[in-house]
């Protein structure tokens, strides 16, 4: 099905590309001010933070992945002018049982909905179930996500867990979605989901 | 979702080290806004001093002080900061403190705004109970607009103070999650 | 109010460093102990190792997110297993971890006796709105005591768990501030 020559990290109209320590901080400093994205993006509550903080999350992300080797990090790049548009992640790699959770979104209003999600979702799943060998993904979405639980459900993943009222915000609680997929159920539905992205 | 940080008049944004020092120390001058804002005397430091206190502050990253700088919605302009510290999980209360530098945005109702935005984000996003704050009696403009966003005086630690030959009250003013919610009537 | 530490079977306490490490070592042995309470691969660790790794435990003291239990026995004063709640302090929610060491201990009531303890700190020491935990799918006695403790299915992660050549589920259960409130009679003098 995929063989040696297939390209992990480019997409049609995105690749995935790492830190530029340049550009980057900069811009994801903005998003970091935007609280629509931070409420999609994280659980935790919404921190703005200085190009410079950035900067230094950076250099501990990157000391990160080479020690404890449980993370795959990617920026988000567009194709046609290199800039920063989100993060993919792999994260929380547990090697002797096969799993690990993905996360990944795309920081600006003016790139969002065009698909890229789509583009760096099969990309992250390809990543991690033909190169990292993994048995299964996971993934972790508030109900209010409507965006990102449309995109599971259209990858395959399927919803496993409903923590009730597991998060408090914006004055209510709300439900924590788990879902997962499995490295065979991908094999089966990888190809159809792909070439609709690529064609 | 509500936009947890923007106002009326301000935005909440990133504590830069190098940007809010330069201010910071500016404002220090202002023996005035410093007696407003601190209980301890009024001294001056070094811009370099301010910048290496909040980069160590910044550094520990600790997850129960959010702290932010101010801005003018209009032109960007930097006016202050305000943090919000939680010092008791259990009982879900935090304390906020509030310090606008630039004295041209004082009685403008820029205090309040900002007031408010803290007050959604505590209650909203970290998910306190209550929020409390101390404040000078000699600060009645300040008392003004902390009544208006809704706190109510709860007690004073009498003569507290001590500032030009006279003894002063430190008062405490709290609003509780509810009285917020109702006055929010989401 | 009531007596927080105190049970019908057990008592919460906190051991030394020392202790700690003494029981664990012991404990390292069994491993279908480790298998039913872990997800990470058995190992062997050393007791020196073991004690450094509780004092620094110690060192950084009170965080208010941490609350990690010792639990002794009230009939001998036997140490026989750990509690433990994490909590996510911003959406009020606390993470259960409870392993009994001491195998002769299971199945006797001890494991549902320590959560009744741990549930009533949580909700009431700690005003948690909502506690959780995750059991693998081969340990029916654990799904049992949390059913009996309140605990309600939430559903399952399928196969992230590989041992023996097999793949297994791991189960996710909750319990919500209300339900645990209307367990207790319905008022808490809220």
């Amino acid at each position: 099905m995929f063989d040696i020559q297939t390209q992990l990290f480019e997409g049609r109209d995105i690749r995935f590309g790492p830190i530029d320590y340049e550009k980057d901080p900069e811009i994801e400093s903005k998003w970091t001010h935007d609280s629509a994205f931070i409420r999609m993006y994280e659980i935790n509550p919404a921190r703005p933070l200085s190009a410079a903080i950035v900067k230094k999350q950076y250099e501990k992300l990157e000391k990160q992945v080479e020690e404890d080797k449980n993370l795959y990090h990617f920026m988000i790049r567009a194709k046609e002018d290199d800039r920063l548009i989100g993060k993919a992640v792999i994260q929380w790699v547990e090697w002797t049982n096969g799993n690990a959770w993905v996360h990944l979104g795309i920081g600006s209003a003016d790139d969002q909905r065009k698909g890229y999600g789509s583009q760096a979702l099969s990309m992250l799943v390809r990543f991690a179930f033909a190169e990292l060998n993994l048995f299964r993904l996971s993934a972790r979405v508030p109900e209010y996500n409507e965006p990102a639980i449309a995109l599971f459900n259209k990858f395959g993943f399927v919803e496993e867990v409903r923590r009730r009222q597991a998060l408090d915000r914006d004055g209510r609680r709300w439900d924590l979605i788990v879902f997962g997929l499995l490295n065979s159920e991908w094999q089966n539905q990888a190809k159809p989901v792909l070439s609709a992205v690529e064609g | 979702m509500n936009d947890i940080l923007k106002g009326e008049l301000v935005r909440l944004s990133a504590l830069d080290p190098d940007e809010f020092g330069k201010a910071f120390s500016r404002w220090h001058r202002d023996s005035e806004f410093m007696r407003f804002l601190d209980m301890s005397p009024t001294q001056l430091q070094s811009q370099k001093g301010i910048q290496k206190s909040l980069e160590d502050d910044l550094e520990k990253q600790k997850s129960d002080k959010h702290w932010f700088t101010i801005r003018a919605l209009s032109d960007d302009k930097l006016l202050g900061d305000i943090d919000l510290s939680i010092y008791n999980w259990t009982g879900r209360d935090a304390f906020v403190g509030l310090g606008i530098g630039e004295r041209d945005f004082w009685g403008k109702g820029y205090g309040t705004d900002v007031m408010k935005v803290i007050l959604r984000y505590a209650f909203t996003e970290v998910n306190l109970q209550r929020v409390t704050l101390n404040v000078f009696e000699y600060n009645p403009r300040a008392v003004r607009a902390y009544e208006k966003t809704g706190f109510r005086h709860e007690g004073r630690l009498r003569q507290f103070l001590n500032r030009e030959g006279k003894r002063w009250d430190m008062l405490f003013m709290g609003i509780l999650r509810h009285e917020w919610m109702e006055q929010n009537e989401q | 109010m009531r007596d927080l530490f105190r049970g019908k079977l057990v008592r919460l306490t906190f051991e030394e460093p020392e202790a700690r490490a003494k029981a664990e070592v012991r404990w390292q042995r069994d491993t279908e102990f480790h298998r039913l309470a872990d997800s990470d691969p058995a190992q062997m660790v050393s007791e020196k190792k073991l004690k450094e790794w509780f004092e620094k435990q110690s060192e950084i003291g009170f965080k208010p997110e941490r609350y990690p239990f010792s639990v002794r026995t009230l009939a001998d004063d036997r140490h026989i297993a750990f509690f433990a709640l994490w909590l996510d302090l911003i959406h009020s929610e606390a993470w259960v971890g409870i392993g009994i060491g001491e195998r002769e201990f299971w199945g006797k009531g001890y494991g549902t006796d320590m959560m009744k303890l741990g549930l009533q700190y949580a909700f009431t020491e700690l005003n948690v709105q909502r506690v959780s935990l995750g059991l693998h799918e081969y340990n029916p006695r654990a799904l049992r005591s949390y059913e009996k403790a309140g605990f309600r299915m939430e559903g399952r992660t399928r196969q992230d768990l590989m041992r023996e050549g097999k793949h297994y589920d791991s189960l996710w259960m909750g319990i919500l501030r209300e339900e645990w409130i209307q367990m207790q009679g319905g008022d808490l003098n809220e």
